[in-house]
């Protein structure tokens, strides 16, 4: 790490992260926060430059993880990398399958039967209530809440990864969607199981809620902190609860209406103030929203084929193009981008992080706070390594 | 449906040749060039060039109809140098000694021949950006900018001043593919380590293999590795090799 640079060095710019001059007398301590500690949910640094418990600079450095899966993706075949998605975003591998097989449809043009498309939004919101619930236990965790409302959240992230394990086959690694479809047809009794847990979840929102929403604490530590303007957020393409968090009202669900999600009613909870708390509160909402989209969908759940029929599994050779398709994972936008030179490997495979982008404005949300509302800021982003380092 | 070619779901329809006006007409010397996509996606590309990447950025943002405040995506891509080998018919006038009324004769005759030609494509890297409109829902528009070659003329223009969302989306192409940003305020290595030396992401990029630390009973491994290490100067084995 080099000196701090003042603000003349700094090029002048609204979107730069602002110069905070150390004030009093004495040195600034330079702490790396990881690559392992246990706030960082996983191996990840921050270079953090301290003027006493005032955070003057950071600087996040990743790549741990670096495997380049997008090189590797350049040398298998198409399908070949679906089960590689399962290991982006390792909270959400179904989400990740929908949108590499989503981005693969559009280069091809390639029809989803119904009854698959309804599968899917099942599958996705059931994703996103467990990384929500999770999410929040993590930053409850990090609070110093030790235990419970993570072990309330892990409780029911356990049914839900019943329910994946008994239609893919895997708790968490699913590998389950297909180029045009999915890979095995739910049965009448996994869609029992499912309406059996998703009448429990709200029952659990209210639980939640009940023991965090108006928690002293929990207000104390995070309103007014971490403040992200929707400006910015929108300027720094963070996306996700986080930008919805700020207020700004961007779900791609409603904006480009894949799947069918045309074909649901639910709102899109904002924010008020882009801070902790409302990053929270969003999550809180989203559950409750994604509880709303899964009871019409396990009401309307029509029979028929699962797969495309006219999808080709061997000698898959989409012609010369591109594609880049993209969904709301619950991370925020997940997309992938793709070239065909018309071989059986796609030419450029390219992964949107969500997690990866969503950390450019980490570091404007933590200037001039304590070095403890550091670990709650970076916790209220939502991150997976898995996806942050590729 | 959409018409083929247009952008965005809700809002007014905009096919890329009307943005492409747009631009021309916003930015004075401004060279763009519609890419057609021939896959069903349609996302059809502008090609900038990069001397007035930044105005044309900045109008793209602004412009109240436009309004591309989003840049979604960025992501570099690498089209090495290509050998093109293509056979061409020939004509060419030969002399050739021919039977005339009064005895042999020297004359000039057409000749068509096949010939084959081989010619190189020098490459380029590419940069390949995805923009969205959060205020007026529409999109995606594609927009590209391409380096003059692969070697030593990498260079774009950073949109980090535009759109700050370029940040790490631009170190990484930087880390992967080589592109240098101008512009850029903390061009660093993002994923690989700062002392690496090449661009992993590019097609012509071969792994290093380390693998002489592990028993091995393959030969040509060895010898692989042992040709790695020889091509990264100031190592031991360019030592031994020299």
């Amino acid at each position: 790490m080099s000196a701090v640079e003042t603000k003349s060095e700094r090029e002048e710019g609204w979107n730069r992260p602002p110069v905070i001059e150390p004030g009093g007398e004495g040195e600034l301590l330079e702490v790396a926060m990881g690559p392992h500690h246990p706030s960082t949910h996983g191996v990840f640094r921050m270079d953090v430059a301290l003027d006493g418990e005032r955070v003057i600079r950071l600087k996040p450095v990743f790549g741990y993880l670096h495997r380049n899966h997008e090189k590797i993706a350049e040398g298998a075949a198409y399908l070949a990398s679906m089960p590689y998605t399962d290991r982006l975003d390792y909270f959400c591998s179904l989400t990740n399958n929908w949108a590499y097989a989503l981005a693969v449809e559009k280069l091809v043009g390639q029809e989803v039967p119904e009854r698959a498309e309804y599968i899917r939004v099942i599958l996705a919101e059931l994703t996103r209530i467990q990384n929500h619930a999770s999410t929040i236990g993590f930053l409850l965790q990090e609070m110093g809440a030790s235990g419970t409302p993570l072990m309330y959240a892990f409780r029911e992230r356990e049914k839900i990864l019943d329910l994946f394990e008994s239609l893919t086959g895997s708790r968490m690694m699913c590998n389950y969607m297909r180029f045009g479809g999915c890979r095995v047809d739910v049965s009448v009794s996994w869609l029992d199981a499912t309406r059996k847990v998703v009448s429990g979840l709200p029952a659990f929102a209210d639980e939640f809620e009940a023991l965090l929403s108006s928690n002293e604490i929990l207000m104390a530590r995070c309103q007014g902190i971490g403040v992200l303007k929707p400006e910015l957020a929108v300027n720094a393409s963070v996306s996700g609860p986080m930008l919805r968090g700020s207020g700004v009202n961007y779900d791609i669900r409603k904006v480009d209406r894949y799947g069918v999600y045309d074909r649901f009613k639910f709102r899109v909870p904002l924010g008020d103030h882009g801070d902790i708390y409302d990053r929270y509160m969003v999550r809180v909402l989203e559950m409750r929203e994604s509880i709303r989209i899964l009871e019409q969908a396990l009401k309307d759940i029509p029979p028929g084929p699962i797969m495309d029929p006219k999808s080709k599994i061997r000698g898959f050779r989409p012609k010369p193009g591109e594609a880049y398709g993209r969904i709301e994972a619950p991370k925020g936008e997940l997309g992938f981008y793709l070239i065909s030179d018309g071989g059986p490997n796609p030419y450029r495979y390219r992964v949107r992080p969500p997690s990866l982008i969503n950390l450019t404005v980490l570091e404007d949300m933590c200037l001039g706070h304590n070095v403890a509302d550091v670990v709650l800021i970076f916790g209220s982003v939502d991150i997976v390594l898995g996806e942050v380092d590729r | 449906m959409l018409a083929a070619g247009s952008l965005g779901l809700e809002a007014e329809l905009k096919t890329v040749e009307e943005i492409k006006a747009a631009i021309e007409a916003a930015v004075s010397g401004a060279q763009v060039e519609v890419l057609r996509n021939p896959s069903p996606s349609a996302q059809h590309s502008l090609r900038v060039a990069h001397e007035s990447a930044l105005e044309v950025a900045a109008f793209l943002r602004d412009d109240p109809e436009l309004a591309f405040d989003y840049l979604s995506n960025l992501t570099g891509v690498d089209w090495p140098d290509k050998e093109i080998t293509e056979k061409v018919k020939v004509t060419r006038q030969v002399l050739k000694t021919v039977d005339g009324p009064e005895g042999k004769v020297e004359q000039t005759v057409e000749e068509t021949v096949d010939e084959t030609r081989k010619r190189t494509e020098p490459g380029c890297l590419e940069a390949v950006y995805h923009l969205y409109s959060v205020a007026k829902k529409h999109g995606p528009l594609v927009i590209r900018m391409r380096t003059a070659n692969r070697t030593d003329q990498v260079e774009l223009p950073s949109l980090t001043p535009i759109w700050r969302g370029a940040e790490f989306q631009e170190r990484e192409i930087f880390d992967l593919y080589g592109i240098v940003f101008k512009g850029h305020p903390d061009l660093r290595r993002i994923l690989m380590w700062d002392g690496f030396k090449d661009y992993p992401m590019r097609k012509d990029y071969v792994e290093p293999d380390d693998y002489e630390y592990e028993p091995t009973a393959h030969d040509h491994v060895l010898a692989r590795a042992q040709e790695h290490k020889s091509r990264e100067p100031g190592s031991k084995g360019a030592a031994e090799s020299a």
